[in-house]
This record gives structure tokens, C-alpha cells and sequence, in this order.
């Protein structure tokens, strides 16, 4: 068996997104409250559950090559663009701040019955049609390269990657720390918002 | 439904199990999991059908409207709907609404709906990724793109985010 085994059918599609739209939705993503307070630094949920996935992907990648089972650069390594990839992430952090989401969350808080998610998505297909009629002019620059194809942290910092795994985990470790008390749980962001109130006592 | 919604899962809980979903679909695909290739592929398919010319040769939603909507990225976006529905249901958090900043109205929660969504669409076409696509599933192969991406995000996020904490007291 070689991986990856290359199922891309529905049923793979259906199935592990499944997986993804269900842990979402339990982390509390489907609400824009919960998102929001992660940028207002009420909440930490956002940054844990992220940081924790990452470390958890990344540490099964990469022990399974240390097995010689695969090989990461089979997979899809994005390549940085300078601008792309930063003005990008800009962007989509100002889109979740006034609007509530990010892509992945505003489909789950659609199907969580909240109307504000389906504008959500919609404005991602206006922005798409906006980046589609302005292509030509930003085309020179916005996908412009820097480093090898598929550059990754250890390459960029010359550290071998247990050692890069294991200062993103000391970040997670100290962050966790110094925002494990209930902070939170006196001044409820808002008591309206789905689940906000009880989320905070996880957090 | 029960009145009173599941409490959320912990968030480390959470993020483990994300993780490995995610790990998963590397190991079956080779790819992580995405939302934007999706909505990209959508918009390219309703907007040639509305007016050809968004999609015309040499437009950048060309190839993405060639290729159709029978993409693993689409119904893997379904499979998240049906998560995220599955999920609310069970937990008792489904309930028709208009979630958003508490001051604001139900139109300006719509409004800012809107103008986020666009922002993100634009951004998403930017980095090639989402949060998803980049932030999560880029950071989890350790590309150096990923990271920078949630830099990013997370600074310019921070900054929107104090300049719209009066809408949210």
C-alpha cells in the first residue's frame, strides 16, 4: 500500500468532509460569536483547536515518513507567495472580523440555520467574481514565488523537524497555560450567541 | 431538539480529532481538507451560466468552469454541510437565526455578512487557500506558506477585530 491511495470520489469527498463539518460544528465554529471573540482575544478556542490539529497532522506526517511509509513531499506542500499567501490571510482575517467567519465556518453556521452564514458565502462568490475581473492587472505580482517549491518551516529555518514540532508545541503548551483559567466566564461576550456561554467553561 | 444546546467539545479534544480527520485525508488523497477550491468552482459554474463572458478564454475562472463541479474538493464541501447539519442537530445548536455583532441590527448583521464574505472570497483567491486550504492544511504539511498565511490572518484579524469590539459589547 502506497499513500496516498488517491480515492478523490464522492464517497472519500462525502466522508471525510463529514468528519471535518462534524468536529467544526462541536468546536463551536459555527458561530460567529465564538469565532469573533477569538480576534478579541476573549476566547482562545479558535487558536487551540488550530494549533492542536496542526501539531497532531503534522507529527502523523511526518512520523510516518521517519517509517519510511511516506513521503511528505508527496503530498500537496504549498509553495510561498510572498504576497499571495500574506495578503490573502490579511484579507481573510478581515473578512472573519467584520464578517463573522472564515469560508469553512460560515458553510457550518449555514447549516447550523444561521442566515448571516449564507451571506457569508455568498460575498466569497462576490469576491470571487471581483478577483476573477481584476486578474489581469494583479496577475504579474500576486503569485509571484519566493523559495523552492513546497518550502516548508524546517528548510526555512534549518532546524530538524522534531525540533520545529516541538517548539510549535511549547507554543501551544504556554499559550494553553497562560489562558487556561475561566477569563472569560465573568463577562460572557454574549449570552445570546449558541453555545458561547457554555463553551467558555472548556476554553 | 432540547432547549438547552450540548455543551461544546474542549477545544484540545476538538483540535485532536480535527487532526486527525485531517491526517486521514492526506493519507487517502493527498491533499487536506479545503473550502474555497470549492466555492471557487461554484462561482465559476453559476456566473457562466448567468453570463458567459465571467468565464471566457483567458478569464481566470476559464479552466475552473471547464472543470466542472464532480471535483473530490465539492463533495468533500458537501460532506462538511452535512457535518456541520448533523452536528447542530444533535447538539440541539440548529436554529434558524441571524447570528452577529450584538449591537447591530438584523441589516447590518447582513450587511457585514456580506462585505466579510467578500473580503474572504477576494483574500481566498489571494493565497490560493483559506483557512482550510492554507491556514490549516498548509501549516499542517509544515509549508512555510501555511504559517505565513496565519500570520497574516491572525494580525489583520486582531486589528479588525478591536476596530469592530464596540458592535459585539
Amino acid at each position: 500500500m502506497s499513500f496516498p491511495l488517491g480515492y478523490t470520489g464522492p464517497v472519500s469527498g462525502v466522508i471525510l468532509g463529514l468528519i471535518f463539518g462534524y468536529v467544526l460544528e462541536n468546536a463551536g465554529f459555527g458561530s460567529s460569536c465564538k469565532l469573533t471573540a477569538q480576534l478579541r482575544f476573549r476566547d482562545w478556542a479558535v487558536f487551540k483547536v488550530m494549533f492542536t490539529a496542526i501539531l497532531v497532522a503534522a507529527g502523523g506526517l511526518y512520523l510516518l515518513q521517519g517509517l519510511g511509509i511516506l513521503q511528505v513531499s508527496d503530498m500537496f506542500v504549498p509553495s510561498v507567495m510572498i504576497w499571495g499567501s500574506s495578503l490573502g490571510g490579511v484579507l481573510i482575517g478581515v473578512g472573519m472580523a467584520v464578517g463573522g467567519y472564515c469560508p469553512g465556518t460560515s458553510i457550518v453556521a449555514m447549516f447550523s440555520g444561521k442566515l448571516d452564514g449564507l451571506l457569508f458565502l455568498l460575498g466569497i462568490g462576490l469576491g470571487t467574481l471581483g478577483f476573477n475581473s481584476v486578474f489581469h492587472s494583479i496577475e504579474g505580482w500576486v503569485w509571484a514565488q519566493v523559495g523552492p517549491d513546497g518550502l516548508t518551516l524546517p528548510q526555512l529555518l534549518h532546524l530538524p523537524v522534531w525540533a520545529v514540532w516541538l517548539l510549535l508545541f511549547a507554543v501551544l503548551v504556554i499559550v494553553g497555560y497562560l489562558t487556561r483559567a475561566n477569563q472569560s466566564a465573568s463577562r460572557k461576550s454574549s449570552p445570546k450567541a449558541s453555545g458561547a456561554g457554555l463553551a467558555t467553561q472548556n476554553s | 431538539m432540547s432547549n438547552t444546546p450540548r455543551p461544546l467539545w474542549n477545544p484540545y479534544v476538538a483540535g485532536v480529532l480535527l487532526g486527525l480527520g485531517l491526517l486521514a485525508t492526506f493519507l487517502v488523497t493527498g491533499n487536506g481538507y479545503g473550502v474555497t477550491g470549492a466555492t471557487t468552482l461554484a462561482t465559476a459554474a453559476v456566473a457562466g451560466k448567468i453570463d458567459p463572458n465571467t468565464v471566457a478564454p483567458h478569464t481566470y475562472l476559464h479552466s475552473l468552469y471547464e472543470a466542472g463541479l464532480d471535483r473530490w474538493i465539492v463533495w468533500e464541501v458537501v460532506g462538511l454541510a452535512i457535518g456541520g447539519l448533523i452536528g447542530s442537530v444533535l447538539a440541539g445548536r440548529f436554529k434558524f437565526q441571524i447570528d452577529g455583532p450584538t449591537q447591530a441590527g438584523r441589516t447590518l448583521r447582513l450587511i457585514l455578512a456580506v462585505i466579510g464574505g467578500i473580503a474572504a472570497g477576494f483574500g481566498a483567491r489571494f493565497a490560493l487557500g483559506c483557512t482550510s486550504g492554507m491556514g490549516l492544511s498548509g501549516s499542517a504539511t509544515f509549508a512555510a506558506a501555511g504559517f505565513l498565511f496565519l500570520i497574516g490572518f491572525f494580525i489583520a484579524g486582531a486589528v479588525f477585530g478591536q476596530l469592530m469590539k464596540g458592535l459585539w459589547k
